[in-house]
């Protein structure tokens, strides 16, 4: 049952192991390509995201010509030549690029679907409660069990401390994504928590995923 | 044979700074030397002394004729390597040679807030009447050498800049002269706070008045980083040194329109060079110096103790000058030291007696004298299209209205102000005295028939009527004769919709509806806008920029502009008014020349600021764009900067009111000094602020900047203006602002 588990999600990346960003016209125009199928494409770089990727294609309406560059780089894997020249509504469907998924994003990925995240209220520093704290000492992190209404962390916030329940399903702590002491952004995740049952099908699964990908 | 090979080093040396000044190509056969040397070099224990001897004598005789070859035909290029030269001498080494003692303030080597500025309080030995005295001196410059690896090449950090304008301040309350020795390629353009342009203008601004006399001597100067530190009584300059508005690769990629990372060809760099006229020679021709320092053959270096002697007597000598300009008996001592000295003996000759401390009538002396000595800079760098009459007529008109508004304000205002003062007084020791008088039946009426509460009180702005834009009325932006749509900058940040050009520039003043951001439009709007309707006129058309440095393939650009604009200069200097306020305006525009400013812009802001000085009227400065400093003017571009900060200096102390507003894009040169020390600067929205532009600092500092780092945003988070305003809210905000800056008379002494 586990490994037929397993390997359903498995297969599902090994099969397309890509991501794929579609891009839609955002309003109504004559709309002319600036790159080919399968052509190659870069995404925005430089250190604050500040110079745009390739031009993919412009809209042209009310005499105004307005680009759309690649945000990821990848390689355009769809795009409606059959439109070239031609007017286009708005939310239109004309590019599709696919970029390789890294082997954290895979992770990322199935985390995601797995782990319920618990986010942070508040712009604040955040610390495990003694009772989380000595626990996880004691017995390792992914063996302390939260339920809804237990006091997890505590939210330092201008030298007042406030403590944080826990709302939401019944699980383990698998994943902390903050650093105790270090301010967090509001509504950043802090805690990945993850039902007891489905834990050690995940641990196998992100071991397959380590040792298999690239 | 010790002694020879001592010799043979130093012919090697030689060599190699030849080689380094003529970057590397075969010139005069220096090829030859090599293998000579190479030759005497291999041989050296196997052949006698004496044929050693002979060989490195000839080497030597070589080398000096080469060296005299090479000084008579010293491009400025080649001037330009002798100074970058890590042989050159640097201020350290004047430091232990020209003074007797000193000790380094704010700082000591690396151990320093910024090392590449050095401040040390120093003694220098006079012999009078066959006796010795030292007298205290200020030394502050930008240090290259003497530990290369920190002292960022003698490129000063604002806090650099921040350092020596606290020691000047220690220099004036000690009341001792300062001597600044000019080392540097520029200023290291950051923003972080105090921010180079804001600091380099704080400088300029203080040393416009600073009260003791100053002397500065250049060997590098590279723009507004050598003004940080330039504005003096007195300029030396060393003879094999450079000044400049721009380093000569600089003005080369923006002349060839250079690509970032692309390489700048040799040949332009050394054509730029030359148009820039940056040699002392060019520079004493110009004005822009007041004496050349001699160097020995192909430029002083570490060891040359004779340039040091020199550099003694001259700066001794340079400030003697100064402070006997000040005092009334000096007929025979300035007689002396007008005498010009050449040789070793001239410099040991007993010095006259001259005691560097000033009293207040001289300080005020002095101090008059340096702004006549700037004002006067540049003087012929513009032409004036005005015949001989007009310029007579406004002469007349000139001493008219000077005398009319020294009898109306200096006279009048004076006797006006005391009579008020007594009326006040007395009206106040009367209201306070019937008060206590008519009390008792006050309060009795008042019981009998009370009155309603609230009074009905007219606040002084509250009545400001029409200070919206009254739109469309007067004048549409030409920009809205376009039939299409504009996308808005922050379309994907805020989701602006597509803006319709007729509106956009039309109904919406250039502003998105959306997100507020600014597009850009052209100064007429501001004019037809900002000011009242029909209260313009505007002074100083006729003065017209040139090409004072003959610049080729300046003239047509020039008269280009002139034809596009219909206007002579960058500058508009306007008189006018404001909801009724009289205001006194400059107005950098985009158009001619993208509003860069040379010594036509120079003389106009000057003379607006006099005229406001005289008329007793608010001056603003608006900014609709600049670019700087007019490369094609060189050096006389780059003392607009502190002639322009001593005018608006000498406009604020009299009681004036400065306010800044910039535009668009405002870098360089003016914000660094007559723009940046304004007390009172604001920004339009959606423009632009800083020292240096995105490439000029990749360029330099070899790191990028965020696309926001120039934004108004940031620079009010900085503290460099006070406020951002809506282009729309414009005539209001300055309105208000006249009055709350301004106090009830708009002129606040």
């Amino acid at each position: 049952m586990k490994d037929t588990y397993i390997n359903e999600i498995l297969e599902k990346y090994r099969a397309d192991p890509f991501g794929y960003i579609d891009s839609h016209t955002i309003h109504t125009g004559r709309i002319r390509f600036f790159v080919k199928k399968d052509e190659e494409v870069s995404g925005l770089s430089g250190e604050w995201h500040h110079i745009p990727g390739t031009k993919l294609y412009s809209l042209h309406r009310e005499g105004n010509e307005k680009p759309t560059f690649s945000k990821s780089s990848g390689i355009v894997s769809s795009i409606r030549n059959d439109l070239e020249g031609k007017f286009v509504e708005a939310g239109e469907k004309v590019i599709t690029i696919r970029y390789p998924l890294k082997k954290r994003e895979i992770i990322e990925e199935i985390l995601r679907q797995v782990l319920a995240p618990f986010k942070a209220p508040e712009r604040a520093k955040y610390f495990f409660s003694l009772d989380v704290q000595s626990r996880i000492e004691k017995f390792g992190q992914r063996s302390v069990m939260v339920r809804p209404g237990d006091e997890i962390l505590t939210m330092s916030l201008m030298k007042r401390d406030t403590p944080i329940y826990y709302q939401g399903e019944p699980g383990i702590i698998h994943s902390v994504y903050f650093q105790q002491g270090i301010t967090v952004e509001q509504d950043e995740p802090l805690l990945g928590i993850c039902p007891a049952d489905k834990l050690p099908v995940i641990q196998k699964v992100i071991t397959r995923v380590k040792a298999e990908w690239e | 044979m010790e002694d020879l090979r001592k010799k043979l080093i130093k012919c090697e040396e030689r060599l190699t700074y030849l080689t380094q000044i003529k970057a590397g190509e075969d010139w005069g056969n220096i090829s030859g030397f090599q293998e000579q040397l190479a030759n005497i070099r291999d041989s050296f224990y196997d052949l006698e002394k004496e044929k050693i001897q002979k060989k490195v004598k000839s080497l030597e005789e070589g080398l000096t004729f080469l060296e005299l070859r090479c000084e008579e035909s010293l491009t400025p290029m080649e001037r330009v390597r002798i100074v970058r030269s890590p042989l050159r001498f640097s201020l350290k080494d004047i430091l232990e040679n020209v003074y007797e003692d000193y000790t380094e303030l704010g700082g000591a080597e690396e151990t320093n807030i910024d090392p590449s500025m050095v401040v040390a309080k120093a003694n220098i030995l006079r012999r009078a009447k066959n006796k010795n005295f030292t007298q205290q001196v200020m030394v502050i410059g930008q240090e290259k050498g003497h530990g290369e690896e920190y002292r960022n090449g003698g490129s000063c950090k604002p806090w650099g800049n921040e350092k020596a304008l606290r020691y000047m301040q220690v220099a004036q309350t000690e009341g001792i002269p300062i001597h600044f020795y000019i080392f540097t390629p520029g200023s290291f353009p950051v923003e972080d706070y105090p921010g180079a342009a804001q600091q380099i203008a704080r400088n300029i601004y203080t040393l416009a008045k600073l009260r003791v006399p100053i002397i500065s001597m250049i060997s590098e100067g590279g723009s507004g980083g050598a003004e940080a530190i330039g504005l003096s009584d007195f300029r030396l300059m060393c003879s094999h040194g450079y000044y400049s508005v721009i380093s000569p690769e600089g003005a080369a990629a923006i002349e060839g329109k250079i690509r970032e990372g692309q390489k700048v060809p040799g040949e332009l760099i050394e054509s730029c060079a030359e148009r820039l006229h940056i040699t002392a020679e060019d520079n004493f021709k110009l004005g822009t110096i007041d004496r050349i320092v001699e160097e020995v053959v192909l430029g002083a270096k570490h060891d040359d103790f004779s340039f040091f002697k020199r550099l003694r007597y001259e700066v001794m000598r340079a400030t003697d000058e100064v402070v006997l300009k000040t005092k009334s008996l000096r007929a025979f001592r300035a007689y002396e030291l007008k005498l010009e000295k050449s040789g070793e003996r001239a410099m040991d000759d007993p010095q006259i007696d001259i005691s560097w401390d000033l009293n207040q009538d001289e300080l005020k002396r002095l101090i008059q004298q340096r702004s006549k000595k700037y004002r006067l800079m540049a003087s012929d760098a513009f032409s004036s299209r005005a015949t001989n009459l007009t310029s007579l007529i406004q002469r007349v008109k000139h001493k008219t209205s000077n005398m009319y508004y020294s009898f109306r304000y200096d006279i009048l205002r004076s006797q006006q102000k005391q009579v008020k003062q007594v009326i006040k007084d007395v009206s106040g020791e009367s209201s306070v005295f019937f008060k206590q008088l008519t009390a008792p039946f006050s309060a009795a009426y008042d019981f009998i028939a009370r009155k309603p509460d609230g009074k009905n009180i007219k606040l002084p702005l509250s009545g400001t009527s029409g200070g919206a834009l009254e739109f469309g009325d007067t004048y549409t932006s030409p920009l809205a004769n376009e039939d299409r749509t504009v996308t808005c900058p922050n379309t994907e940040k805020y989701g602006c919709r597509d803006l319709w050009v007729p509106d956009l520039y039309g109904e919406f003043c250039g502003v998105c509806e959306n997100c507020g951001h600014h597009f850009p439009l052209e100064y007429e709007w501001y004019l037809k806008h900002l000011l009242d309707r029909n209260s313009i006129r505007e002074f100083n058309r006729s003065i017209s920029a040139g090409n004072p440095l003959s610049s080729p393939g300046f003239e047509k650009q020039l008269k280009a502009a002139i034809l596009k604009t219909k206007r002579q200069s960058a500058i508009i200097t306007l008189e006018a008014r404001l909801m009724g306020v009289e205001i006194v305006v400059a107005m950098l525009y985009s158009n001619f020349r993208n509003g860069t400013v040379g010594a036509a812009e120079g003389e106009k802001f000057v003379l607006a600021c006099e005229k406001a000085k005289l008329k007793r009227r608010p001056f603003l400065a608006y900014i609709h764009t600049t670019g700087g400093i007019r490369i094609q003017e060189g050096t006389l571009g780059v003392v607009q900067m502190p002639k322009c900060t001593i005018a608006v200096r000498e406009y604020v102390d009299s009681g004036g009111l400065y306010i800044v507003v910039y535009d668009n894009n405002s870098y360089a040169g003016p914000v660094a000094s007559f723009l940046g020390c304004s007390h009172y600067q604001f920004a339009i929205r959606s423009s632009r602020i800083g020292f240096a532009g995105p490439r000029v600092i990749r360029e330099t500092t070899g790191s990028d900047i965020p696309p926001d780092y120039h934004s108004a945003r940031n620079a009010l988070k900085r503290g460099h203006i006070q406020g951002i305003w809506d282009r729309r809210d414009f005539r209001r905000n300055l309105h208000k602002a006249l009055h709350t800056m301004g106090g009830r008379n708009l002129y606040y002494r």
